[in-house]
């Protein structure tokens, strides 16, 4: 088309493309009006909590504020020998302030993360400024030297240096057990210290056979549900639902009356013969309990949007699978089951996004192989109050999430998801 | 050649699925080889259930349907061989048409090359070369109709089911798949049961018709007889328009006899009466009730104009007549010295032949 083409205009003599908007504008304000209040919403609980997550995993300025005047003249250090008589003068300026505002521990704490062996020599150095030991008409570097020999090991002050830049990447490092070395490489953690990469790996292997069994199950009800007469299916539909309309905690402290050493299930298999009386197996507080107990929970997750893609598959389809000549399992196969595949998908991606974090179930009945990563992050959120690194943590975590979602993309396609 | 007149046999099939009601009675049923037939009736006569027996999607409660002199019972759905037409089209929506046709061909284990030229010839029988690699959402409600038609021909079954496959479609589209489902049975001489509510539809396109009605089988015959001579009232009302009268035998001779109306009397041909003061039914179809008859006719009477209704090709008359207040008239667009006026009082005559004499309602 040309750019010639006659405008069309309204018998107004407007044209019409601008009348068509003018129509329009009111019905689109409706709409932006309608969803502000979720925007809004969607942007203070969610947008906004995961900036700030994000800043705080990788924040380092607190020590940046600490010694402004340290790393400022440390930018001419070349960091190989000890550095000179004016980084430790400025190291004492920023000290004294700190002593002065009573943060000098802040400092003494945040230095030990990085280097073992700094809280002693703060507190004696500390010991000296409250004394007024130092006389600054003296080489201030010779003095400082004189507290503590670790004060004249160079290894110290590099990683005083390191600390330097305002953001950091150690926490993320530190969740995949690895961290920056004295050359500022990536090094790996000792081997009894990696406790991180177990966790995400079982973190992933659970998620995915929670996922696995939940579809195992869920396939055939949701199979059941959708082909059942009406009066029969609503009942199944509320035995489905039932768990949904319990607390969490109620039914997994159900599946710890059931499932533990003297448990119900035990009991059952001591009567019938199957396990003897004195070797019970352990099905909780392992990873047994978490499997067992995630499925349960997880299922209507799964079932329901299978349920909702197969109620929309006539039945017809599998009786002309079957009258064209398929065997009902080649009907069921090359017919029906390819239709249900959008249910599948969006239900195991439902199951494995929910399955991967969470938290309240494994750490029931859990116990110490059968914690999950999210475990890891509460415990940091509560017990160390070391919220940078849980933030760490829960964006990796997201950004897993997200991997994920991109990868089920790429293979089966986001608009073949259906949820109902 | 002699062609097998109980190729398809219902053998005194009951089916009940409450264990109460039963849906199909005594159901005795022989279709011959090629023959096209269609189960006729209103929605819950039965007419599907037959179906679904037939493709073994539902077993008989009773009774034992014969495929070729063989039992089929016991045979699952996917060893009857019986092709399958579905309401809704049934086209797997994830199948392009041509892996929809080459589905019961893949099933049976059929080359490769085979299928191709299998499905080729099926696409042309349908007109739907060139469709192969379309998505039937892709396709119009004829065309998905075609593609369904010809998948349940693809694999050469000895008997096709349809199930009223054309009602999805809009009314100028339903007439002309009739046509061409109709010309592909001539063409390929399959057997063909064909099940619907529409009586137009069963008129145009079978050999014979089962009217089905409250489970039993009213009346099978050839599309003219069944309108011509329908054997009894439900018959008569169910399948085109029909005057009826009701009254009571008071004379009764071979092939004519004497019913007393409420007011008056008429000549009728005693269809399922036999004696005197048998209670009846008078049917008489629009078309054989003439206004103001040139031959003699048996019966004549006045009747008193009600309504006029211009339908293009021919006019409809509804009369007062006999104190039957609902009888219609048709008449041809071409009789246009008749003065049809509201209320004007017209002659009307009919012979006694066409006046059938059946059950009363």
């Amino acid at each position: 088309m040309s750019s010639e083409t006659k405008q069309i205009l309204t018998t107004d003599g407007i044209p019409l493309e601008i009348s068509l908007k003018k129509a329009e504008r009111k019905n689109k304000i409706k709409a932006f009006l309608l969803v502000a209040p979720l925007l809004l919403f969607l942007i203070i609980t969610y947008i906004f909590p995961i900036g700030e997550m994000f800043t705080r995993s990788i924040d380092d300025k607190m020590i940046t504020n600490m010694l402004p005047k340290t790393f400022k003249s440390m930018e001419t250090w070349d960091g190989k020998e000890l550095p000179s008589e004016e980084v430790f003068a400025s190291f004492l300026s920023d000290f004294k302030i700190l002593v002065e505002k009573k943060e000098h521990g802040k400092l003494a704490q945040r230095l030990n993360k990085e280097k073992n062996g700094f809280n002693t020599i703060t507190k004696k150095l500390f010991r000296q400024v409250k004394r007024n030991k130092i006389d600054e008409t003296q080489s201030i570097k010779e003095q400082i030297m004189k507290v503590h020999k670790r004060w004249r090991n160079v290894e110290y002050w590099q990683a005083i240096k390191r600390t330097a830049p305002p953001y950091t990447s150690a926490k993320y490092l530190k969740a995949m057990d690895m961290y920056l070395n004295e050359d500022n490489k990536i090094t790996q953690v000792s081997e009894d210290r990696r406790i991180h990469r177990i966790l995400w790996l079982r973190t992933v292997e659970v998620a995915f056979f929670v996922t696995v069994f939940c579809f195992l199950m869920g396939y055939p009800i949701a199979h059941l549900l959708a082909t059942l007469p009406m009066k029969y299916s609503n009942l199944l539909m509320i035995c489905v639902l039932l768990p949904f309309w319990t607390s969490l905690l109620v039914r997994t402290a159900s599946w710890m009356i059931l499932l533990q050493q003297q448990g119900v299930v035990n009991d059952f298999f001591v009567m019938i013969g199957l396990v003897a009386d004195d070797n019970r197996p352990e099905m909780m507080y392992n990873k047994v309990g978490t499997y067992v107990a995630m499925t349960q929970i997880l299922l209507p997750f799964m079932v329901l949007p299978l349920y909702s893609v197969m109620k929309t598959i006539s039945p017809s389809l599998m009786r002309a699978g079957k009258s064209l000549g398929g065997t009902p399992f080649v009907a069921f196969w090359k017919v029906y089951f390819p239709l249900t595949i959008p249910g599948i998908g969006a239900g195991c991606l439902l199951v494995f996004i929910l399955a991967i974090g969470y938290y309240i179930t494994p750490a029931l009945v859990g116990g110490a192989s059968g914690t999950l990563i999210s475990n890891q992050i509460a415990y940091h959120m509560k017990t160390t109050l070391d919220w940078s690194f849980a933030s760490a943590m829960g964006l990796m975590l997201l950004g897993g999430v997200l991997v994920i979602y991109w990868l089920y993309n790429k293979l089966v396609g986001v608009d073949n998801i259906k949820l109902g | 050649m002699s062609k097998n007149t109980e190729f398809v046999k219902f053998d005194k099939v009951d089916k009940s699925y409450d264990g109460k009601v039963l849906v199909v009675k005594d159901l005795n049923l022989n279709i011959s080889e090629g023959e096209f037939i269609t189960m006729l009736g209103p929605s819950g006569s039965g007419k599907t259930t037959c179906l679904m027996m037939l493709a073994g999607f539902e077993t008989p409660t009773n009774g034992e349907i014969y495929l070729d002199s063989n039992p089929i019972s016991n045979i699952p759905p996917h060893k009857r061989g019986i092709g399958m037409v579905f309401q809704n089209y049934a086209l797997f929506p994830h199948m392009t048409v041509y892996e929809n046709l080459a589905f019961p061909l893949r099933v049976r284990k059929v080359q490769k090359d085979e299928i191709d030229k299998k499905v080729d010839k099926a696409l042309s029988m349908v007109s739907l070369s060139g469709f192969e690699s379309r998505m039937p959402a892709q396709l119009s409600g004829g065309q998905q109709q075609r593609v369904a038609v010809a998948r349940a021909l693809v694999f050469d079954p000895a008997v096709v089911l349809m199930d009223e496959p054309l009602g999805a479609l809009d009314k100028n589209l339903r007439e002309s798949m009739q046509y061409e489902i109709k010309h592909i049975h001539e063409n390929i001489g399959v057997t063909v049961v064909y099940v619907t509510h529409d009586q137009g539809e069963a008129l145009t396109m079978s050999n014979r018709i089962a009217v089905f009605n409250d489970g039993k089988v009213q009346q099978l015959s050839s599309p003219d007889k069944l309108y011509e001579e329908p054997v009894n009232s439900f018959v008569a009302e169910f399948i085109g328009e029909n005057n009826t009268f009701g009254g009571e035998v008071t004379d009764i001779s071979k092939d004519v006899c004497k019913v007393k109306l409420q007011n008056g009397e008429i000549l009728a041909n005693p269809v399922s009466v036999t004696s005197k003061g048998d209670k009846t039914t008078v049917s008489i179809r629009p078309e054989r009730a003439l206004i103001n008859p040139k031959d003699k006719m048996d019966n004549n009477q006045t009747g008193k104009i009600e309504e006029v209704i211009y339908h293009g090709d021919h006019t409809r008359v509804r009369l007062d007549l006999l104190g039957n207040k609902e009888f219609i008239l048709k008449v041809p667009n071409s009789s246009n010295e008749l003065d049809l006026k509201l209320g004007n009082e017209i002659k009307v005559g009919w012979n006694s032949q066409d006046a059938r004499a059946l059950d009363p309602k």
